[in-house]
């Protein structure tokens, strides 16, 4: 080896035709040459067994990577059909295979064809954005009409003069020295920079994103999607210009009354008459075992929350407005104890059930969850729990 | 014999390979050696300007281009009530846009896998053109579908993406299975076509002479430099894509008749969709490649790459693709009738003789009949005919799928429900871009990528098979 070779890349050497390039291509192999190969402008038939080239393993790694496919294309569909979000078909098994199928081929040949095409320029160390070879004016004929071969510097057996004189002896049309440049080609920097800059801007709609989730923001959401999620539309209680009481709510024509609100019997569905508050329950709830049962069964619906079960008012709602409450989060009255004196003598059945109705201090109306007969049944159960409570003999 | 200059026909030398069956007569003709074809192909990419009918066909495909920019906007803002669908016909002109294009999108894998794997060298010729082809008729048909879906920007739901609202598609559904097929089939195709267009970039940039032309073809040709050793896995890669995409081709149509099979309508409901309409994809593509390349092969002076020998193959397989389609045709009506059922039967009669029977017979005459004339070689050298013939394929195969749609739907279960469809202004706009759209692309193509495949064709010349026996 000369001492001058490391600003050498290697040699090339230029043929004509493809005999010559065969015939070629057989004798550096015979050399023992190991640092080569051939540039031809078509894939040359035989060219392969000249240099005894290995056959390439990339059919294995497709397989595999088809193989991957199908399995990928099985797991998502089942998991995704029969297990994540469960789709009922006409009944069919959530979990089957034959429709599965045409979903399984394609994403095999897509693992497979990917496969191919990527692993294929990684075999072959491409792109590059330089090669020596490529700076020589002569060598543009490779993709175009003649044929070369090119013999590295890091080949064991290289000589920068004996080995162009072995080519030369192969009837090679021209053969040259080919240099390793100082100045590599790179990139283009405004390609660098386009790159840098993309990227960049690439990372801030995902900033906002993530700054929007962990910021909270009085602004309402940015829907990008509104499909029909603001509508042009009346709403209880808005004003509108349309009508001249400026309200979007309609009163009842004067006198007319809506079916099933003629409600004649005011003790019954107002707990009063006229102005007084009815004693007792009004004889028209027929009080039988299975209303207190019902009442019982509404108490522990509505009530207990607040009140709890033995209408103390220690109801788990109470209790976590009470932790809130000291840390200054949350107002709160405590509720009454169903079993306060006032509560137990004073209140009669008729304002009870108007509280029931109309709500008081913290408690709201329950009239829009609780129907009149159910509401009837929840004070009879609240006199039931009230004796209860007291010492026998009362 | 290894005495060959830089592979300069030699006539000893073409008679020797005709006898040997490597080099079948007038694939390449006149004196076609390397460096000239080579020149051939490239001149038109390097041409200072294009012929002048490229810039008419140009302006004409992006004014069209234009034309489907409005439409599709119009057709956002609005909604799809602008088009001529209504109950019962619901999937009217965009669902036939969509099987059209798909169709002619197959034969350029066709072309290029199947007849590569059946070693066929007299598709180097045209693989390119036809696989560019394949590329923009199938963004014009994955167009369709998802302008029809209405509410355009919630088109992700169709992909297992996940999402707020914690659902995943329905893959039992056939129309998903589409999803899957066609995007499959694009991105495949794309890289097939890619692949096999890398080494002729690296031609183009290797006789750029300008920085702009040295830079773009040497980034998209990946630093190629016809390496033997890469080649080797090159060619092992590209033979492997070749066998994937042939079934590909006819999974893709296959699956695109299932959108129709696997429902229960008279008309659509048939176990003969998938093979019919494979055949009719093959057929209509080739007609779009015969009524791209004869244009094409006068006005860019491929008449020696793309001889008559091609064009007349070409006609056979569209005859041969056109008497399947024909038969598809009768043995649908076979089976209304022997089938007894009622529905199925009125179907079939009022097909031919409803109120759409100028569209069944325009169909008919188109693709049945019209591709006869090619049993007479006169008639399949004669490249004004097989021009017309083939325009004639493409607006025949656009009725079938009319026909196939329109017909099925129009008579709906309850007489009552019955209904003519008519299209709107909107809808004929659209199918017009769409071709605006196509032939943008496919200017682009001609005016700035080889539209042969150079490498490949040098593979089928006698002089890249050695003489040194």
């Amino acid at each position: 080896m000369s001492g001058n070779n490391d600003r050498i890349w290697g040699v090339m050497a230029e043929f004509e035709s493809v005999d010559q390039i065969l015939h070629a291509a057989r004798e550096v192999r015979k050399a023992g040459f190991t640092k080569w190969d051939c540039h031809t402008p078509f894939p040359v038939h035989g060219l392969d067994d000249a240099m005894e080239v290995r056959p390439t393993r990339l059919p294995w790694v497709i397989l595999l990577m088809g193989a991957i496919g199908v399995g990928s294309a099985q797991l998502m569909q089942h998991w995704m059909n029969g297990v994540d979000y469960a789709f009922n078909i006409s009944g069919k098994p959530l979990i089957s295979w034959p429709s599965s199928i045409p979903v399984t081929f394609e994403m095999m040949v897509l693992f497979a064809a990917f496969t191919a095409f990527f692993a294929m320029w990684i075999a072959n160390d491409l792109p590059r954005w330089f090669h020596p070879l490529l700076r020589k004016p002569r060598f543009a004929r490779a993709t175009n009409d003649r044929f070369f071969v090119s013999i590295e510097a890091r080949d064991p057996q290289f000589d920068a003069q004996r080995t162009a004189d072995f080519l030369r002896g192969l009837h090679a049309a021209s053969v040259e020295t080919v240099e390793m440049p100082q100045e590599k080609a790179a990139l283009p920097s405004f390609i660098k920079r386009s790159i840098v800059v993309v990227t960049c801007a690439a990372l801030v709609p995902p900033a906002m994103i993530y700054n929007a989730r962990h910021e909270p923001s009085a602004r309402p959401p940015i829907n990008l999607v509104p499909d029909m999620d603001d509508q042009a539309k009346f709403r209880p209680q808005g004003e509108t210009s349309l009508f001249a009481d400026n309200r979007m709510s309609r009163s009842p024509v004067a006198g007319t009354v809506a079916r099933g609100e003629l409600r004649e019997d005011s003790a019954y569905w107002t707990g009063m008459i006229g102005e007084r508050f009815v004693d007792k329950v009004p004889a028209s709830v027929n009080v039988t075992p299975a209303l207190l049962d019902r009442g019982q069964q509404r108490y522990g619906i509505y009530c207990a929350p607040c009140h709890d079960y033995s209408g103390k008012g220690e109801g788990t709602v109470n209790q976590a407005a009470i932790a809130l409450a000291e840390v200054g989060k949350a107002a709160w009255t405590k509720p009454a104890s169903l079993h306060d004196e006032r509560i137990r003598l004073q209140v009669t059945d008729g304002e009870l059930f108007n509280t029931i109705t109309k709500g008081k201090n913290t408690m709201p109306g329950y009239a829009a969850q609780i129907g009149a007969e159910d509401r009837w049944a929840i004070v009879l159960y609240v006199r039931a729990l009230q004796l209860r409570q007291q010492p026998a003999g009362r | 014999m290894a005495s060959h200059g830089s592979g300069v026909l030699d006539p000893a030398r073409v008679k020797q390979a005709e006898a040997e069956g490597i080099y079948p007569p007038a694939l390449v003709r006149g004196r076609d050696d390397f460096a000239s074809l080579t020149e051939t192909v490239c001149r038109v990419s390097e041409a200072k300007r294009p012929p002048r009918e490229w810039y008419l066909i140009f302006g004409c495909a992006l004014a069209l281009l234009g034309c489907l920019g409005v439409m599709i906007i119009h057709l956002i803002t609005k909604g799809v009530g602008v088009w001529g669908n209504n109950q019962p016909v619901a999937w009217a002109w965009p669902i036939v846009n969509f099987v059209f294009w798909v169709g002619i999108g197959h034969a350029g894998t066709l072309i290029s896998a199947i007849l590569f794997l059946l070693r066929q060298g007299w598709r180097t010729a045209i693989n390119r053109f036809a696989e560019a082809m394949t590329i923009f008729a199938v963004i014009c048909a994955g167009m369709f579908p998802a302008i029809h879906v209405g509410r355009i920007w919630v088109i992700y739901w169709v992909f297992p993406i996940p999402n707020q609202m914690s659902m995943w598609p329905n893959f039992r559904s056939p129309l998903l299975w589409d999803v899957f097929a066609v995007s499959t089939y694009f991105s495949v195709s794309l890289l097939f076509w890619y692949m096999g267009m890398v080494p002729d970039l690296a031609t183009l940039r290797d006789r750029a002479v300008t920085r702009a032309r040295r830079f773009w073809y040497g980034l998209f040709s990946l630093g190629w430099n016809g390496s033997n050793r890469q080649w080797h896995r090159y060619e092992r890669a590209y033979l492997i894509l070749a066998a994937l995409a042939t079934p590909l081709v006819l999974s893709v149509h296959s699956v695109v008749s299932f959108d129709f099979a696997v429902s229960q309508l008279p008309g659509w409901h048939s176990t003969i969709f998938p093979p019919y309409f494979v055949a009719g994809a093959i057929f209509s593509g080739f007609a779009m490649v015969l009524s791209l390349a004869i244009p094409a092969r006068t006005l860019f002076g491929f008449k020696d790459i793309i001889t008559e020998r091609h064009v007349e193959l070409m006609c056979k397989v569209i005859m041969a693709t056109g008497m399947m389609v024909g038969y598809a045709y009768a043995m649908e009506f076979f089976m209304a009738w022997y089938s007894g059922n009622a529905y199925e039967g009125f179907t079939f009669i009022n097909r031919a003789t409803g109120p759409y029977w100028w569209a069944y017979w325009i169909m008919v005459s188109c693709n049945v009949i019209s591709p006869q004339i090619f049993w007479w070689k006169k008639a399949r050298t004669n490249m004004l005919l097989v021009f017309i013939v083939s325009i004639f394929v493409n607006i025949g195969m656009w009725f079938e799928r009319f026909v196939i749609v329109v017909t099925s739907l129009n008579r709906d279960f309850l007489p009552s429900s019955w209904h003519y469809f008519s299209p709107t202004w909107v809808d004929v706009l659209t199918l017009a871009g769409s071709f605006g759209l196509f032939f943008t692309f496919f200017m682009l193509f001609c005016r700035w990528l080889p539209q042969v495949a150079i490498a490949e064709i040098k593979n089928i010349t006698p002089a890249a098979h050695g003489g040194a026996h």
